[in-house]
């Protein structure tokens, strides 16, 4: 077992060198070649021809577009959790909050009838969004991990209760009609229709570029280099002079704001928003999926998000033995974190910091005992 | 007076660590506090840190009144505390973890010198420049943590057992280091159960029971004390 383990380990060091050691040029092509193939992907032309990745139980557009929100989802805990090391189970909750905040500022169906244009609610998702982070952070980051969890599980709750039992939410109901984002073709068309998915995703996979150049750069700055030194070590880190308690609540307002923004692009996409779009499991998933990537890294936490999102559609239509296996997703997603997390802690592509932070942790363990 | 404790008291609950400290520090001394296990050595270093509130008294430092000062606003102030066992970045480099150290400053050309002239007082750092902090060995992490503690530059540096798990040969190498430090021109707090080391070094000296400061005198001076030899020297 260990020695299959061990190989696949050293295929995957042996990857990760061969990129460090490429010269600049080769990098640049690659991550190119990446990023067209997966503008390419939603497109029938292309992806016909890839064999089993199409799901066969869904339309492999939506499904794309589904996957590109938790991947920017992804994105955005990752600062919180990774890079900051905030253990934030209610994450789901932001989106919450910024889907909301457009369906209330535009749908029709809303008590407030301000049918604003949805891009002009979008800045106001991710503010509003923000501020909750930090109405949420500022009692809580001063305390220990374990209360920052507690809370934000309490709140992410609390905004799910709130959407199911406020008449101003309107609970299973929804609301409806919400516009989608503006733009139209030559021939008079809108850009962001019905139908057809692509021009959706196409739209959050640019944004997941653009953010995560912001991140990249965020935390090769002094402020990611504040964040890993609180998550290794926060009485270090302010006995260095890092004010731990505003970076924690500047990543915890980041995270938030990302999150929003996938909210208000969920929203624009799905032109309908209801209770049931934010069940605490999806908080979860997300979580898991930045561990299993790889938390703490940028690369692995958009492979986790997409790997998880994309497994749980693709087992939709399969059936075996006479059950779909859709219907057993969790149990295979629980196995495989289990599998994972006994194996390797530190999640599919790790950062280096991190793994060494995991060792650091398990010899003071044992020495502990 | 560069430090000055005024009848400090801390609780960590509703355990009292701390009864009504009191002590100072003068600029350019080396002042050492002793005492045994869980007398709130490393207490009153929290304390004077920042890193834990104090219930009563008042903590000045450079002629300001910092007890409710920030912690990382002390260290801006000049005062820096290496922390007790293994308080380096496990997964930053020792150059990392160094510039981790001059986090609050912005002079790169006196940074760069103090990481000269660190790397110079800890050849094994210099050594291991790339190699991450965890997988240093503890002596070599001890000499990381006093190291950057130095990048600060601090006017005052806190040592809290800086020969914690050091083999004798390098416990009389890293108390070389601080009296050298010293004589750069770095006042030195220096938490100790190497007693006897650390009072042949001391300008002067602390003694600290139960949370409570029961004797104090020149370093020479409570060397020769009876009761300090019994209690902290193992001499009958
Ligand atoms: N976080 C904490 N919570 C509760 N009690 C604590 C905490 N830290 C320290 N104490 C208690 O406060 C007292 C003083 O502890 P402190 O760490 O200051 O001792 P010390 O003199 O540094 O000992 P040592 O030489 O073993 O390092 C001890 O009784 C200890 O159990
Ligand atoms: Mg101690």
């Amino acid at each position: 077992m260990t020695t299959v383990l061990d190989k696949v380990r050293s295929g995957r060091e042996a990857v990760g060198d061969r990129w460090h050691h490429a010269p600049r040029w080769v990098r640049w092509a690659l991550l190119a070649a990446v990023i067209a193939f997966f503008y390419a992907l939603p497109n029938r032309e292309f992806y016909q021809y890839l064999g089993p990745i199409p799901t066969p139980g869904a339309n492999f557009t939506q499904v794309m577009f589904t996957v590109s929100i938790y991947v920017l989802l992804a994105v955005g805990l990752n600062i919180v959790v990774g890079f900051a090391g905030l253990l934030d189970l209610g994450y789901f909750g932001f989106f919450a909050v910024g889907a909301y905040t457009v369906a209330v500022l535009t749908s029709p169906s809303s008590d407030l009838k301000a049918m604003w244009p949805w891009l002009l609610a979008v800045p106001v998702a991710i503010a509003l969004t923000m501020v909750s982070g930090v109405m949420l952070g500022t009692p809580t980051l001063r305390l220990r991990g374990d209360y920052l969890a507690l809370v934000t599980l309490g709140f992410a709750e609390m905004i799910r209760i709130g959407a199911v039992s406020s008449e101003f939410l309107k609970g299973q109901r929804g609301f409806n009609q919400i516009p989608h984002p503006p733009g139209e073709f030559a021939d008079g068309k809108p850009v962001f229709g019905v139908l057809d998915a692509r021009p959706y995703y196409w739209l959050v996979l640019t944004l997941i570029i653009l953010v995560v150049i912001g991140v990249r750069n965020l935390t090769h700055s002094r402020v990611g280099r504040a964040w890993i030194s609180i998550r290794e070590d926060e009485d270090a880190a302010q006995l260095m002079g890092v004010p731990t308690f505003k970076f924690k609540l500047w990543a915890f307002a980041a995270g938030a704001a990302i999150a929003g923004l996938a909210g208000a692009l969920f929203a624009g996409k799905q032109n309908f928003v209801n209770s049931q779009n934010f069940e605490l499991l999806n908080s979860i998933i997300i979580l898991a999926a930045v561990i299993f990537g790889g938390s703490g890294n940028i690369v692995g936490a958009i492979v986790g998000g997409g790997l998880v999102a994309y497994m749980i559609e693709r087992f939709r239509g399969i059936e075996l033995f006479g059950v779909e296996l859709y219907e057993y997703r969790f149990l295979f997603f629980g196995l495989v974190l289990v599998i994972m997390m006994i194996f390797r802690p530190e999640g599919l592509i790790p950062n280096r910091r991190r793994a060494a932070e995991f060792k650091d942790r398990r010899k003071e363990v044992t020495v502990g005992e | 007076m560069l430090l000055e404790i005024d009848d400090v008291s801390l609780l960590y609950g509703r355990i009292q660590a701390l009864h009504g400290i009191s002590l100072t520090v003068d600029e350019g001394e080396i002042v050492a506090l002793i005492g045994a296990n869980g007398a709130g050595k490393s207490t009153t270093m929290r304390a004077i840190s920042g890193i834990r509130p104090v219930a009563s008294g008042s903590i000045r430092f450079d002629g300001e009144d910092i007890t409710k000062l920030r912690a990382d606003l002390r260290v801006r102030r000049g005062l820096c505390q290496a922390p007790e066992g293994r308080g380096i970045f496990p997964g930053m480099t020792v150059l990392e973890n160094l510039d981790m150290g001059a986090y609050t400053r912005r002079d790169r050309a006196g940074i760069a010198q103090d990481l000269d002239r660190v790397l110079g007082l800890f050849p094994r750092l210099a050594e291991r420049r790339r190699q991450q902090g965890g997988t240093l060995s503890g002596g070599e992490q001890q000499m990381l943590a006093v190291g950057r503690a130095l990048m600060s530059r601090p006017k005052l540096l806190l040592l809290d057992e800086p020969s914690m798990g050091l083999a004798p040969m390098l416990i009389q190498q890293i108390f070389d280091i601080i009296v050298e430090i010293n004589q750069q021109g770095t006042t030195v707090l220096l938490v100790e159960q190497n007693a006897q080391q650390a009072l042949a070094r001391a300008h002067r000296a602390y003694v600290l029971e139960t949370g409570r400061i029961v004797k104090s005198g020149t370093g020479a001076e409570l060397l020769h004390d009876p009761a300090v030899k019994e209690a902290y020297l193992g001499v009958a």
